[in-house]
C-alpha cells in the first residue's frame, strides 16, 4: 500500500452495492471469529480440553478487564467489549496474510467501529439511568457544561476513529515504503512492531469503549462524593 | 502560481509530522517516567498504573496521529490542488 490510504477500492458489485475490499476482509475476519467461536464451544465439558481453557482464559482476562476498569458486573458489556477486542486484533494482525489490507487502515472500518461505540454507550448509559437520569448526567457537574459535554460526545468518537485509523494505516504505509525502497526482507521489524501496535490499538479501542460506556452508566465522581466524602478524604492523603 | 500548492503542501505536511511529534514525545516521555517511578515505589500497583498508562499514552499519541492524519491529507486528499 503506497497509494492514497484515503481511497477505496471497489471489489466486486453486489448488485448495485459496491463492496470494497476493507469491506469484504473484515466480512471474511467476522466469518472467521463466528466460525472459530462455534467450534471452539461446541463441546463444552466440566473437565476442560485444552482449546476450553484457553478460551477460558480469555473470557476470563476479558471480565477482568471489565471489572477493573468499569468497576461494575462484566455479564453485559463481556460481548460487546469482548466482541470489538477480538475483531479489531484480528482486523490489525489481518495484515500479515499476503495480499491482504487490514480493514482497520480504511477510515470507514474505524467510522463503523467508533459509531458502535457511540450508540452502545448511549444505548448502556439510557439503559442503566434512564431517560431522566442519563440527560441529567450531560448536565454533571453544572448547567455550564451541557455544550462542552454534548460537544464532547462527538470529539471523543472522533478522535477513537482517527487514533485507530492513524496508527493501523501508518503501521501499514510504513512497510509499503519500506519495501518500495529496500526490498524483500527490510520491513520485517517494521511487521513485527505492527503486530505490537495492533495488540495495543486493539487493546486501548477497547479500554477506551468501556471507559465511555462506564462512564455513561455510573454516577460522576463529583455527583457519588457526597455519598461518602469523609471516607474520600481520608483515603486521598495515602 | 499553479506550482506553489504542491510544494507549500509537502513542506506544510512534514512541517505538521515534524513539530506534531515534538510535543506527544516528550509528553510520552514524562508520562513513561512517571510511571516506571510509581511502580519502581509500589509494584504492587503496577496492573492499575500500566493500564492507565496505556490510555493516557494512546490520549497522548492521539495528538500526532491528528498530525499525520493532517499531513495525509495534505498529500493525498488536498481540496486545494485539483
Amino acid at each position: 500500500m503506497i497509494g492514497s490510504p484515503l481511497r477505496t477500492d471497489v471489489l466486486f458489485h453486489l448488485g448495485p452495492v459496491p463492496v470494497s475490499s476493507a469491506v469484504a476482509v473484515s466480512w471474511g475476519i467476522m466469518a472467521l471469529l463466528v466460525l472459530g467461536a462455534w467450534l471452539a464451544t461446541r463441546r463444552l465439558a466440566l473437565r476442560p480440553s485444552r482449546t476450553q481453557v484457553v478460551l477460558e482464559l480469555l473470557v476470563e482476562t476479558i471480565d477482568a478487564q471489565v471489572h477493573d476498569t468499569m468497576q461494575v458486573d462484566p455479564a453485559p458489556y463481556r460481548a460487546l467489549i469482548g466482541s470489538i477486542f477480538l475483531f479489531v486484533l484480528a482486523a490489525n494482525w489481518s495484515g500479515l496474510v499476503p495480499g491482504i489490507e487490514p480493514p482497520t487502515a480504511h477510515l470507514e472500518t474505524d467510522a463503523a467501529l467508533a459509531g458502535i461505540v457511540f450508540f452502545a454507550t448511549i444505548v448502556f448509559g439510557l439503559r442503566a439511568r434512564g431517560v431522566r437520569g442519563y440527560l441529567a448526567s450531560f448536565a454533571e457537574p453544572g448547567w455550564l457544561m451541557v455544550p462542552l459535554n454534548l460537544v464532547e460526545q462527538v470529539t471523543r468518537t472522533f478522535s477513537l476513529m482517527v487514533r485507530l485509523f492513524g496508527n493501523v494505516m501508518s503501521g501499514v504505509f510504513v512497510v509499503g515504503i519500506a519495501l518500495s525502497l529496500a526490498g524483500l526482507i527490510v520491513p520485517i521489524p517494521f511487521m513485527a512492531l505492527d503486530l505490537l501496535t495492533g495488540a495495543i490499538q486493539a487493546y486501548i479501542f477497547s479500554v477506551l469503549a468501556m471507559v465511555f460506556i462506564g462512564a455513561a452508566v455510573h454516577p460522576a465522581p463529583p455527583s457519588r462524593a457526597p455519598d461518602a466524602p469523609a471516607s474520600s478524604d481520608r483515603r486521598d492523603p495515602s | 502560481m499553479t506550482d506553489l500548492i504542491p510544494v507549500v503542501s509537502i513542506l506544510a505536511a512534514a512541517l505538521s509530522v515534524s513539530f506534531g511529534a515534538i510535543g506527544p514525545a516528550l509528553a510520552e516521555g514524562r508520562a513513561v517516567a512517571a510511571a516506571m517511578d510509581a511502580i519502581a515505589r509500589q509494584p504492587e500497583s503496577a496492573g492499575t498504573l500500566s493500564r492507565t498508562l496505556f490510555v493516557g499514552l494512546a490520549m497522548i499519541e492521539t495528538m500526532a496521529i491528528y498530525c499525520l492524519v493532517i499531513a495525509i491529507l495534505l498529500l493525498f486528499a488536498n481540496p486545494f490542488l485539483k
